[in-house]
């Protein structure tokens, strides 16, 4: 929105932008992001350390969520194990669109240093992941990083979810 | 240079195996006459309980028993001897070696400082009697063993796996168990949530952390090379020349003499 100057002059005195619908509701979107609060190991102290007031990821407008319900982000933040992997489907189901995830740390990402039998490879078998955020574990300024690359991704995406053609499964 | 060596098996053989090597063992001492340990045999003893072998390793006592008599030793240890707490209990796996698996009892003597160990070996069908009546904490450590190992521990009061899923196959801490888990254990979390006809869709567990997928258009690009991101795989092969080997053919440069071929020296 900031880019179209308002002219005061043409406009008859009144302020008034023109943008279109899909700027407008990214603008929101991307700028409200509220993330499931769902730490799952090691990366969840990074995570927890972004949220208080040292890296304050509040002046974005990301405020941490209790319940899949009010959130848009998940932050899968550590290693999943195969037992948990189910639960973590069911609470990204029960987020309401749209919805996107960061898969936080190498174990997210493609289970790390947990080559096991217990540890899920990778959370992109489980759900849709938009940013994979490298590390171990990683610091809150790469989090927050990628916090922002997600805010340009939604401000890229058209508003209409259906649209956006990105899930490999739904 | 190094003298090339293939790695494909590196982690299963040893590097460097030394011919004259000994494994280090525990030094094991004899029970001291009237020493605090020796009250403790003879405690288990006047129960009945038949002592197969006993001694101390660094400091603790060890005591084999017998499978079926697990219940009464540490019940005398506990109420004879004065062993209060049990610390830790489990089983390693010598089935391949022996076919048992031995289980056993840590148990800490509060008031002496004293450690000892009740040990006993059970063959593969065997089953063994829960301890749970004399120590509490038999309770999640006998659900562990069962979870970890498939030990059948008789009269346990709530005998269900406690770390991994209740459909869960296998016990993982078995020495046939494989590391990386078994063709149910791969596929757990997708035939859980998705159901099996996503196996396809999903595709296998990618094992390889270091893995470079030419034909994957979304994760890599070579350079120089690069096809839209997404593009089809069949791209991929118009735009670049296929690489024949997947590692330097030459082993060993020399640079006064130039480099030897891999062909050459087989």
């Amino acid at each position: 929105m900031a880019q179209h100057q308002v002219n005061y002059a043409s406009a008859g005195g009144l302020p008034v932008a023109l943008t279109t619908a899909d700027h407008l509701i990214n603008w929101g979107r991307s700028n409200s992001l509220w993330p499931l609060t769902y730490g799952l190991a090691c990366c969840a102290i990074e995570m927890m350390a972004s949220g208080a007031s040292r890296f304050d990821f509040d002046r974005m407008g990301v405020i941490f969520r209790a319940s899949p319900r009010q959130a848009d982000v998940m932050i899968l933040a550590g290693t999943l194990t195969k037992k948990h992997a189910e639960f973590t489907r069911r609470l990204y189901d029960q987020m309401a669109e749209p919805k996107w995830v960061i898969s936080m740390g190498s174990c997210a990402n493609t289970g790390g240093m947990f080559n096991t039998y217990s540890i899920v490879q990778g959370v992109d078998r489980i759900v849709p992941v938009d940013i994979y955020l490298p590390g171990c574990a990683p610091r809150p300024e790469t989090l927050q990083y990628a916090m922002m690359m997600l805010q340009k991704k939604i401000r890229r995406e058209s508003a209409n979810m259906n649209k956006n053609k990105k899930q490999r499964f739904l | 240079m190094r003298r090339y060596v293939p790695k494909d098996n590196v982690q299963k053989k040893a590097k460097y195996t030394d011919r004259y090597w000994v494994a280090p063992r525990v030094p094991r001492e004899s029970i001291e006459e009237g020493s605090f340990f020796e009250e403790v045999v003879t405690n288990l003893q006047n129960r009945g309980i038949e002592i197969l072998d006993s001694y101390i390793e660094i400091g603790q006592l060890v005591v084999k028993i017998n499978p079926e008599q697990n219940l009464e030793a540490v019940k005398s240890m506990r109420d004879d001897s004065c062993f209060k707490m049990c610390s830790e209990l489990s089983a390693v796996d010598y089935l391949a070696k022996d076919g048992e698996f031995e289980i056993f009892y840590q148990l800490l003597n509060l008031d002496e400082a004293k450690r000892a160990r009740v040990v006993t070996r059970i063959k593969k069908e065997q089953g063994i009697e829960s301890i749970c009546p004399v120590f509490k904490m038999a309770n999640f450590a006998e659900r562990e063993m069962y979870d970890m190992f498939g030990i059948y521990v008789n009269n346990h009061p709530y005998l269900k796996r406690i770390l991994m899923p209740d459909d869960w196959v296998g016990h993982p801490l078995l020495k046939t168990y494989p590391l990386q888990g078994d063709e149910a254990a791969s596929w757990y979390e997708v035939d859980k949530i998705f159901g099996k006809e996503y196996r396809d869709i999903i595709g296998p567990e990618l094992r390889d952390p270091a893995r470079i997928d030419r034909y994957d258009t979304q994760r890599f690009a070579r350079v120089g090379k690069e096809v839209p991101f997404g593009a089809d795989p069949e791209l991929v092969d118009k735009t670049e020349t296929p690489i024949e080997d997947g590692y330097s053919k030459t082993f060993l440069t020399d640079y006064t003499t130039g480099s030897k071929e891999l062909e050459n020296r087989r």
